[in-house]
């Protein structure tokens, strides 16, 4: 990466990034801006005063749906989907480090889960909840279907992690006399910190927005996205947008404080 | 050349495994360390899809199905004109989406990776490209109601500037709409991975075609393209599958008047007709795993992360 001086190509393609950008941002602030809609303002440009109006209309319960109990599923699911995505890719990832019969049918089963089309597997689980007489439910079936869209982000990422994995770290652990555990705890598992914090993420976040896999497998109560798909055609209101503003902010919220975490991990290792 | 240093640590791990001499304690540990994700897999992906296959040949009623072996689900759904459009439709769908991303996502990663040269910037580059993508799907799609609407932004701001008359109908609830929302929705997993290689991309190959008197033309064309189609067939086959299966982006930004064989699942499933919903599906699943399968001999994922 020598050249001295920036070329034609570059604004060209800055340009392009430059728009880029905006294609993907500039719809979102558009409906930022519309939450902040008047009480009498439609859900176009102009705005018609500004107020809290929407936001304020969010929280009765009438209005919109069960938006509370919704969220509250919704961020509990996640949690549940995140906590074992981390632990089984993980242990996939460790698993996958050696060879052993079905590593290559287990290792494609992963990635079919990830091409499979998310309204097949949401059928296939509601019709097998249906004939074993279950109730789905979003603790239940719900959770089975988020965690074959989340897990094989995670495995795929750990899969990459250890493929650039040198073992010479844990050869000089056990040189020195580490156990097995020890090893681990010790020696890999800081190292793989920051790539599990990632995978934490993928697993909440995917979980947080997945829709097309709940359809079938919700059970009586909704998730958040499946109570926002089910406005999308009934609500005209601005309501809408101040729910998109909330559940939005809360994603950069938690996307913030992830990317925080890995900072602060990383500086705590370089000091140590 | 990349491919067999990639490989390399991979088989020294493999390699020193065995020389430890405790190849059957590791490897009751890597089965026991496998199994949750293959029981999760088993039950929410194998088992399902099973299901789906046994039930696209029951028979069924307005209020329930039966146990049976007829292949009527599968003579009506492929005899029907309807079903052939909807694929036909789809299709359409996923090449144009696919054509676009990959075009805008190459020039993306492009820029990222040759054209930024501190990796803390390209990081933070990076990080702007993917945080839209962490966000709810549905607000993404709905975001677009205000802009393209007919009092939208694009409209109100064309006829201000007097260069239309009255609104553009066809902006929103239309294909264009669809396939934009698409795109918008599906680009980054066309970027990401075209990054990924495109940064594994051995430098000194570049300039030794730089000294060996090829233009920047001929490097991008004849050095760097060939060496970014794994991650172009890895991004092809995201983008592929999620068009295929997408039904919502279809019904809210078309506003029902387009339609996919997803939408159509859907529709069959909110009438209960499950066997015909299932046959669907294994028409559709099918589709798609040659897609994949096509797409697979071209490039080795194992090798690619």
């Amino acid at each position: 990466m020598s050249h001295e001086k920036r070329t034609l190509e570059f604004y060209v393609l800055a340009l392009f990034f430059a728009l880029f950008v905006l294609f993907l941002y500039g719809p979102l602030s558009a409906i930022l801006i519309l939450s902040f809609q008047g009480p009498n303002g439609g859900l176009t440009f102009p705005l018609n005063g500004v107020s809290f109006h929407w936001f304020a209309n969010l929280f009765e319960k009438q209005a919109v749906g069960d938006f509370g109990g919704s969220f509250r599923r919704s961020f509990v699911l996640g949690l549940m989907v995140m906590v074992v995505t981390v632990v089984v890719s993980l242990l996939a990832g460790l698993a996958f480090r050696q060879k052993f019969i079905g590593a290559t049918p287990l290792f494609y089963l992963s990635v079919a889960s990830l091409v499979v089309p998310s309204i097949i597997i949401s059928l296939g689980i509601g019709v097998v909840f249906q004939q074993l007489g279950l109730k789905p439910a979003w603790y239940s079936s719900a959770f089975g279907a988020h965690l074959t869209w989340t897990l094989p982000f995670g495995v795929l990422i750990m899969f990459a992690v250890f493929n650039r994995f040198s073992p010479s770290y844990e050869e000089a652990a056990r040189d020195l006399g580490a156990s097995s555990w020890q090893t681990f705890a010790h020696v890999v598992l800081p190292m793989i910190a920051p790539s599990l914090i990632g995978v934490g993420l993928f697993g909440f976040t995917l979980s947080y927005d997945e829709f097309a896999r709940t359809l079938m497998a919700a059970g009586t109560y909704n998730t958040l996205p499946l109570e926002i798909y089910g406005m999308t055609t009934n609500v005209t209101t601005p309501v809408l947008y101040a729910l998109g503003t909330v559940t939005t902010l809360f994603s950069f919220l938690v996307i913030a404080g992830t990317l925080g975490a890995i900072v602060y991990v990383g500086r705590r290792r370089a000091r140590s | 050349m990349t491919v067999a240093v990639d490989q390399s640590p991979a088989a020294s791990i493999r390699l020193k495994a065995g020389r430890r001499g405790r190849r059957l304690d590791s490897n009751i540990v890597s089965y026991l360390e496998a199994l949750p994700l293959t029981l999760i897999l088993g039950a929410f992906l194998l088992l399902p899809i099973l299901m789906i296959a046994v039930v696209s040949f029951w028979d069924y009623d307005f209020a329930s199905m039966y146990p049976d072996f007829l292949t009527m689900n599968y003579v009506e759904t492929l005899g029907s004109w309807v079903t052939w459009k909807t694929y036909l439709n789809t299709l359409k769908f996923a090449l144009l989406v696919w054509m676009i991303t990959l075009i805008a996502g190459f020039w993306v990663a492009y820029f990222l990776a040759f054209h930024i040269r501190s990796s803390a910037m390209q990081m933070v580059l990076f990080l702007v490209c993917t945080v839209p993508f962490l966000t709810s799907n549905i607000i993404r799609m709905i975001s677009w109601i205000p802009v393209l609407g007919r009092n939208g932004l694009v409209n109100s701001t064309l006829i201000e500037m007097g260069l239309i008359p009255a609104p553009i109908e066809w902006l929103l609830y239309s294909d264009f709409a669809v396939v934009l929302a698409m795109v918008h929705l599906y680009t980054l997993f066309m970027v990401t991975p075209i990054f990924n290689t495109l940064m594994r991309i051995d430098r000194s190959l570049v300039e030794a075609a730089r000294d060996a008197g090829a233009s920047g033309w001929q490097v991008l064309t004849n050095v760097i393209l060939p060496l970014a189609k794994p991650g172009m067939a890895i991004g092809t086959i995201f983008v592929v599958t999620l068009v295929m299966a997408d039904f919502s982006t279809v019904q809210v930004m078309s506003g029902g008047q387009s339609a996919s064989v997803a939408l159509m699942m859907k529709n069959q499933m909110s009438l209960l007709q499950y066997p015909a919903a299932a046959a669907n599906a294994v028409v559709l699943l099918a589709l798609v795993l040659l897609m994949v399968a096509g797409i697979l001999r071209v490039v080795d994922i194992r090798k690619e992360l």
